[in-house]
């Protein structure tokens, strides 16, 4: 365990980062570490938390907008917000069930330093989308904000949205503002069982083609399905193909006569009420239906339409469990354990078929010696390597956690 | 006007002119290639008209390819190169430098691919914004961006600018709404971020490039979101004795829970000349009117509709207007669509473009009114209240050289003034040149040496659209280390 510092103040912090600066030390970064088993493992010499920087600096509820000091846990955020009636809405994921982290420890800091969204993304944008502004340290230890807490600002480059995704190597964040909005009154879930993936995928498409506002769109393979927690939809043994209505209560009702019409072809649709709607959804936002085992979890991107024979193409290499979100542009997808993490296949099919993949669970031998995030085009990759400079030119913050030699 | 200062033209390159301009066509063609005095002129000025320069020459490929090889020419005899869609900007973002190149995107207009089980499509970037939505509207679809520019701006304009509009409110701007571009940079490199997919690998390109005002590269194609149309949309007008009274009735709409399409103010003086040029049925006896959109199925806009004016009631509204058919709905919209171009015809005007919280609303307005009383200058206000984004519209007469000062100078203030209350210099426009020197009001020298050198990495010897963004002071604070270093 490498020396950890928990820095109070930005001050603080700035103190920490020059000091390894001239020391050229390298520094994990870190919120309450729930994600440390994802991505590449980062040999830092000392490990710098955020945890101690934390509160909500500025929450006001009739505009929206909500900052709050980067280590502040998510589940603060959300208590502070569901008490006025509002929420995230990107709906962040909690990887740790599926990744062995502590479950609803993260910070919100991390959110956006990894731009993890959930099933509303499809609806309402990612986390990234809905980032205003950012105050942090960067690797040449200056402090600096960007952005701000207003809606519309296109003063200067959007270098806060730039640092969404960064997972920590380019600067340290201490502060973050984002949009909220308001809890919907009610939700509803239509279900359709037992499609193959071509034709689920075709009833997500064609759902978030109505002017319904679809605000989730899933499709779980029947093997992910037997492990959902709700008893009936458990024990079908069916495949489960699932949309989310959210608005206002007769909105909702009407809504839904309208997408059960336009997709009466593919069988009677199941529902789920308000209760049963957010504890699917809420299942699916902890991934507990890909639960932390030997087998490792990959995370594609890609077109909706393309999505069923990525899966297909991998399947005659290897075993595969897909749980497709995002209407089928995300792909959750279980493989078994092996030395290279189907490094080779996956890569060469996501390639072929268009998109991106990232290895999200394998041992840490294993995420140190693959590609865990997609490899870059050339001229991408000297961008890259130019970003990481302008930050952090002496490597020092979370080096080789998404490139090796970066 | 006191007009910001662009850099020194290099004399050794208007020296070469003639060689430049022989060499430019033969890469494009002699038609590719504007070189005579009055083609040059048609580029001298976007939609901020006090700042008028003509360029060196202005280039018009039809190609990636083509622009690829401009640049890379341009690269290597140094040269500056200043991109333009369709000239709309109200900032000077399109503004040429005397020695620079312009790079007009006009002739690459072309849709290249609709996909609608996808909902995306992919564009070249001289496309207007509006023909983007005709091209998937016949399919229930549209791009939601919707700047006023809309039927004149570019695709390649708004990603430069961020651009929001009317609608952003629900929908987004430029930047939520785009998934990957094609785009040059000075070395004549393509480079390809995202695709037609949700969030791009790696780090987020695409947020650097979208608004990065030309700074970064040419974005030659974009791949962008589509989304279903709502099957109606319908405004109510509220209209009120005080701003205080509008802007705590826009806090209580958002804070119930509704989210509009837009909500958009316009104070006694542009309801006033609204009104008289597009008869819209406007009250002249309030203060401030809001006009209230919301969409979806008809039964659902009534019980908005009636959600939003319960609210209002408690406000003390002496308007309360429900649009009841297309027609009315489109009469209501007219006066706030022609506002700006009714102001035009009876004074010259200056249009800010910052962005302020919501609750500054009544402080900020009544500010506004007292700077532009002590610069003796008239001022109206339309702006889309949702966001708190302000379009203060300051009067003057262009021909007067004192009232041009003035207004400029006032305009400052007001800028100053949204940034001291949690604001921001611009929510939609840009800076370009216009606002280049109040970047140092808003950000640090350390915020603003974290952009430039970001704009360092895609164009290390600063030859894309110079003179914009950042004031001329920093960039020469950030040289002298560097040349401290080299030497």
């Amino acid at each position: 365990m490498s020396d950890l510092q928990r820095p109070g103040a930005d001050w603080e912090l700035q103190f920490v980062i020059a000091g390894c600066l001239e020391r050229r030390l390298p520094v994990e970064i870190v919120g309450s570490g729930s994600k440390r088993g994802i991505g590449r493992p980062v040999d830092g010499a000392i490990t710098v938390t955020t945890a101690s920087l934390r509160g909500i600096s500025l929450y006001e509820p009739n505009e929206l907008v909500m900052s709050a000091r980067a280590g502040t846990p998510l589940s603060q955020i959300e208590a502070e917000l569901a008490a006025r009636g509002q929420m995230l809405p990107f709906e962040p994921i909690d990887l740790a069930p599926a990744t062995g982290g502590p479950q609803g420890a993260q910070t919100i800091g991390a959110v956006f330093a990894t731009n993890m969204s959930g099933a509303r993304r499809i609806h309402a944008g990612a986390a990234r989308d809905h980032l205003l502004g950012i105050k942090g340290v960067n690797g040449r230890a200056e402090l600096f904000q960007a952005g701000g807490r207003v809606m519309k600002n296109v003063t200067g480059y959007d270098v806060a949205r730039g640092l969404s995704g960064s997972w920590g190597t380019l600067a340290v964040m201490t502060e973050v503002t984002f949009k909220v909005i308001p809890w919907p009154e009610t939700a509803a879930t239509v279900i359709y069982l037992g499609l193959p993936d071509n034709l689920a995928i075709e009833v997500l498409s064609t759902a978030m083609a109505l002017p319904v506002e679809v605000s989730g769109a899933v499709h779980l393979q029947a093997s992910v399905a037997a492990r959902l927690n709700h008893p009936g939809l458990r024990s079908m043994n069916k495949s489960v193909t699932a949309l989310r209505l959210e608005n206002f209560a007769t909105a909702v009702a009407g809504r839904k006569q309208r997408l059960k019409e336009a997709l009466k072809v593919y069988g009677k649709a199941l529902e789920l009420d308000h209760r049963e709607t957010l504890d699917f959804w809420g299942e699916l936002r902890r991934l507990s239906v890909m639960p932390n085992r030997e087998t490792l979890l990959w995370r594609i991107s890609t077109k909706p339409t393309t999505a069923p024979k990525l899966v297909a193409a991998i399947k005659r290499y290897m075993d595969v469990d897909a749980f497709y979100d995002w209407g089928g542009s995300l792909i959750w997808l279980e493989v078994p354990a092996a030395a290279d993490a189907g490094t080779a296949e996956i890569r060469r099919v996501t390639a072929i078929h268009g998109g991106h993949a990232t290895l999200i669970r394998a041992e840490p031998a294993v995420r140190a010696a693959v590609e865990v995030f997609q490899p870059l085009s050339p001229a991408l990759e000297r961008l890259t390597r130019g970003l990481k400079g302008a930050f952090d030119p002496a490597g020092i913050l979370n080096p080789g956690r998404m490139y090796a030699n970066l | 006007m006191t007009l910001s200062r662009m850099p020194e033209p290099d004399r050794s390159v208007l020296d070469r002119s003639g060689t430049i301009i022989k060499e430019l066509e033969a890469l494009l063609g002699a038609d590719g290639v504007i070189s005579e005095d009055d083609g040059r002129r048609a580029f001298e000025a976007d939609a901020l008209t006090s700042y008028r320069q003509a360029p060196l020459a202005a280039v018009l490929p039809r190609s990636t390819e083509e622009v690829s090889k401009v640049l890379k020419y341009c690269r290597q005899n140094n040269l500056k190169v200043v991109p333009r869609g369709a000239g709309t900007s109200l900032c000077g973002g399109a503004l040429p430098a005397a020695d620079s190149i312009v790079l007009g995107t006009s002739r690459m207009n072309r849709v290249l691919e609709t996909d609608f089980v996808n909902r995306t499509i992919t564009v070249e970037c001289g496309i207007t914004n509006l023909a983007i939505t005709d091209a998937v509207s016949a399919e229930g679809f549209f791009y939601a961006p919707d700047p006023s520019s809309q039927l004149a701006c570019t695709i390649g304009g708004n990603l430069a600018m961020n651009s929001g509009g009317a609608h952003c409110l629900k929908y987004g701007v430029t930047t939520n709404n785009v998934l990957g571009v094609k785009i040059v940079l000075m070395d004549g490199e393509v480079v390809e971020i995202g695709g037609p997919y949700l969030d791009a690998e790696g780090y987020d390109f695409l947020a650097l490039v979208i608004g990065s005002e030309g700074q970064f590269g040419i974005v030659t194609e974009a791949i962008l979101k589509i989304v279903p149309t709502m099957p109606a949309a319908r405004p109510v007008m509220l209209g009120f004795d005080s701003c205080e009274a509008a802007g705590q009735c826009v806090a209580a709409i958002i804070g119930s829970g509704i989210i509009p399409v837009a909500i958009e103010y316009m104070d006694k003086p542009a309801i006033e000349v609204a009104e008289a040029y597009a008869k819209a049925g406007y009250p002249l006896n309030v203060e401030a009117l809001l006009i209230v959109e919301v969409e979806g199925f008809e039964e659902e806009i009534e019980r908005l509709m009636r959600a939003i004016v319960d609210i209002a009631r408690g406000y003390n509204p002496k308007v309360i207007e429900a649009s009841t058919s297309a027609e009315h709905s489109a009469r209501i919209w007219k006066g706030r669509k022609a506002a700006f171009g009714a102001m035009g015809r009876i004074s010259d005007y200056y249009c800010m473009d910052g962005t302020i919280p919501l609750a500054k609303l009544p402080e900020v307005l009544a500010r506004i009114t007292q700077i532009c009383a002590q610069h003796r200058l008239k001022v109206a206000n339309v702006f889309h209240a949702g966001d708190g984004n302000l379009h203060p519209l300051i009067l003057y007469n262009a021909n007067d050289a004192d009232e041009s000062r003035r207004a400029e100078l006032a305009g400052s203030e007001i800028l100053k003034l949204c940034v001291a209350v949690g604001g921001c210099l611009t929510g939609e426009h840009g800076v370009g040149i216009e606002k280049r020197d109040l970047m140092e009001v808003q950000y640090s020298p350390s915020d603003l040496a974290v952009q430039m050198r970001i704009k360092s990495i895609f164009d290390p010897n600063w030859l894309l659209n110079p003179g914009k963004v950042f004031p001329l002071s920093a960039l020469e604070a950030a040289e002298r280390p560097a040349a401290e270093q080299a030497a």
